[in-house]
């Protein structure tokens, strides 16, 4: 996890910083230090992994949370009285382990702004995907990979602001499936089923969740580098002669090194695991307690 | 006379001299960027980043004033290396000494490595106190002579005249490395040398000027594959098949030239596994080695990062046997350092005579001493403020939070422009060269 500094610097200050240290390398007497500019990589690789994780998130959210606002507005054409005698059956067990897991994504749904009555989605109401998330089958102990959230660092959780309308107390825990892109919540003991957690292709079926992972990285990544606000400077290119090498390929490569920001850094050490995506291993396990 | 028996709070550390030109307004040209003792201390050599190297020699002491300690004048002054221009690249090529290593005296003569960017020079210092007289060619004014007018013949003779320190350059080795030398180092053999830069490591003999071995080759196929580079690199003290080289990525790797022509791979690989704990943006830039010195002994080495100075032990890869904190109140101001460039300085480190303590330098010309037997440290500084002759310094602190004692200073007054990269220690007594920018302090321990 990459701490916050103390100067408040955020992570693309530090990428517009490094990308100006970079460029008047060129200039500078003795020609360009390849040490220095090293480093300066590696400061912008950590930078670019933060500010691309909460880019993801805020994305992510916004992705949630107008995918659940189309399934909120079918839902509240059923009676709403109907579903809550349903889930009060299953109350008891589901109360006690599913507390202990979330996804801050899935907290972030507000989902009961709309719907406070509605407890229960019927599985073929939003996605067709056979889940297996029947409520009796979330209600047992649920298994490990029902916890992993697919979202950032531990940023901050604003406090549940679902305020249920009969001013009930609102302890509501979401979890998102990262391999059936399930969004699962439990709000009050009541088990909800909300929706498909990202695009709608993982409501198409057996997909590889490890394929369909990547297609959705990299849909956000691909919007991510379209923030305009430094992407000029990622798309200059140094000057082929201004690099102390004799030979063509190094300069060719070494003057390049703004290139690695296009090409995804295949160059610099990987996170931990990187055979699934960028999105550091730190950022796949993070569980959020709201209430 | 006491060879160096601990360092730190043993000693009284006492202003000696200092070098160099007081004016607030420093030029660029002199700020010192090595400095060296020869190998018996007789000698201390600075280059700086004009290209200029400065010789210091020790005065004999006089066995009348027992107080007093040999001091240091002035020589020898030499122009080493002028500014370059790579036509071929359109690069300008500094004259900035990067190093400088003495060779073993083996006769009259002195003899020393510089290196720049990209050529190390052999420069032979010799003294010349005799002139020779009555030529029968010219005149003592060095006309010639018109041969008819010769009538006789006679033999010169050699007459006395004012010493003379003459620097000429012997070897110039030139044209080996692509990338900016950061280390020369010479071997035990006194037969060869290497130098590093940032991807590759050559071997040289003395004699040999148009080739080279190269030796370490971390260049990878792709450029865009590149993870670390070379940072510094030293033969060992008495093995003359042994070499080490440090990374950027705060790895050493010592290897031995018996292995393999090419020594690629590792003999041994020493790394600290990171704390995961203190990882930050600048995680990579702070564990970059910029310094590796073997220990006088040959058994330990140490090694020096942005915040840290590390003792290992050869035959311990796995972790260093100490660790020492230089300015760990700094951490939390690695932001500020990077934009200000700061964290990209280049800190060397030193050892004492006899192993026992270990010194580097800081900010607001504070310097550091560590001894490591009672694991005492202490910080000092180099102003003009205490450069009354035998002053005695006095212990300096850094206030990292909390109220302020007298005499303390704050992180936030610490003066950054003020660094202390290049320090030396005597070989066998325990008398210190510290560079300040472009003054040269010398202090010596009020003991001796």
């Amino acid at each position: 996890m990459i701490n916050t500094m103390e100067c408040a610097v955020d992570a693309q200050s530090l990428i517009s910083i490094s990308l100006r240290k970079i460029h008047n390398s060129r200039t500078q007497r003795g020609g360009i230090k390849l040490h220095k500019n090293l480093l300066v990589s590696y400061v912008l690789r950590n930078a670019r992994q933060v500010y691309m994780n909460e880019k993801y998130a805020e994305i992510y959210r916004m992705q949630q949370y107008e995918e659940v606002m189309t399934v909120c507005n079918e839902i509240q054409e059923l009676n709403p009285l109907d579903l809550v005698e349903d889930c009060e059956e299953q109350t008891g067990d589901c109360c006690g382990s599913a507390n202990e897991s979330a996804s801050l994504c899935g907290a972030l749904l507000p989902v009961s702004h709309q719907a406070p009555a509605v407890q229960h989605l019927q599985p073929s109401s939003a996605c067709s995907v056979p889940l297996a998330l029947q409520s009796e089958e979330v209600c047992k102990a649920p298994e490990p990979s029902f916890y992993r959230s697919c979202c950032a660092e531990a940023y901050p959780v604003s406090n549940c602001d679902f305020s249920p309308v009969n001013n009930m107390h609102c302890n509501k825990t979401t979890v998102l499936d990262l391999d059936t892109h399930v969004v699962t919540t439990v709000e009050n003991g009541y088990l909800h089923q909300d929706c498909c957690a990202s695009l709608q292709q993982c409501c198409q079926g057996a997909q590889s969740p490890a394929k369909k992972r990547k297609l959705d990285f990299g849909y956000y990544v691909s919007e991510i580098e379209e923030v305009p606000d430094f992407t000029p400077c990622k798309r200059a290119k140094f000057e082929d002669s201004s690099y102390a090498s004799t030979e063509p390929l190094d300069t060719s490569n070494i003057s390049n090194l703004i290139s690695i920001f296009g090409s995804g850094f295949t160059g610099l050490p990987k996170p931990l695991d990187s055979s699934q995506s960028e999105i550091p291993q730190y950022a796949r396990h993070i569980n959020v307690q709201h209430t | 006379m006491m060879a160096g028996v601990g360092g730190g709070n043993d000693f009284q550390w006492c202003f000696s001299q200092v070098k160099g030109a007081i004016d607030e307004d420093v030029a660029e040209a002199d700020i010192i960027s090595t400095v060296e003792f020869n190998y018996s201390g007789e000698l201390l050599a600075t280059g700086d980043k004009g290209g200029r190297v400065v010789i210091f020699q020790r005065e004999q002491e006089s066995k009348n004033r027992q107080v007093s300690r040999g001091e240091y004048n002035v020589y020898s002054t030499f122009q080493s290396h002028e500014p370059e221009f790579d036509y071929l690249k359109s690069l300008e090529i500094e004259e900035k000494i990067n190093k400088i290593r003495w060779l073993p005296q083996q006769n009259a003569a002195h003899f020393l490595l510089s290196a720049n960017d990209k050529t190390i020079k052999l420069w032979k210092i010799s003294e010349r106190d005799k002139r020779a007289e009555g030529y029968n060619l010219k005149d003592e004014d060095g006309r010639l002579r018109d041969p008819f007018r010769i009538t006789t013949l006679r033999v010169p003779v050699l007459m006395p005249m004012d010493l003379m320190v003459e620097a000429s350059p012997r070897r110039i080795f030139a044209n080996a490395h692509t990338y900016h030398i950061n280390s020369i180092s010479v071997n035990s053999d006194y037969e060869t040398y290497l130098s590093a830069d940032d991807l590759r490591i050559n071997l040289w003999h003395l004699e040999i000027t148009d080739r080279s071995f190269n030796i370490v080759d971390i260049k990878p196929a792709n450029m865009e594959e590149l993870t670390e580079v070379i940072t510094a690199a030293e033969c060992h003290p008495h093995q003359c098949n042994v070499f080490v080289y440090s990374s950027s990525k705060g790895t050493i790797r010592l290897c031995d030239m018996r292995a393999a022509a090419l020594c690629d791979r590792h003999s041994k690989f020493f790394e600290e596994p990171e704390d995961p704990s203190s990882r930050s943006f600048f995680s990579e830039i702070i564990s970059s080695i910029s310094d590796v010195k073997f220990s006088h002994s040959g058994r330990y080495m140490m090694t020096r990062d942005y915040l840290s100075v590390k003792v290992w032990d050869l035959n311990m890869e796995n972790r260093p046997v100490e660790t020492y904190q230089v300015h760990e109140y700094l951490r939390s101001k690695l932001c500020s350092l990077y934009e200000n460039d700061c964290i990209f300085d280049k800190f060397e480190c030193c050892w004492n005579g006899s192993d026992s303590a270990i010194m580097t330098g800081s900010y607001n010309n504070f310097f550091r001493m560590f001894d490591r037997n009672t694991r005492r440290d202490i910080t000092l500084e180099a102003s003009r403020e205490n450069s009354k002759p035998r002053a005695m310094l006095k212990p300096r602190k850094v206030c990292t939070g909390g109220k302020r004692k007298k005499d303390e200073i704050s992180v936030d007054s610490l003066d950054f422009n003020k660094k202390i990269l290049h320090t030396a220690w005597h070989p066998k007594e325990n008398v210190i060269a510290v560079a300040a920018t472009n003054n040269l302090y010398i202090f010596q321990d009020k003991m001796n």
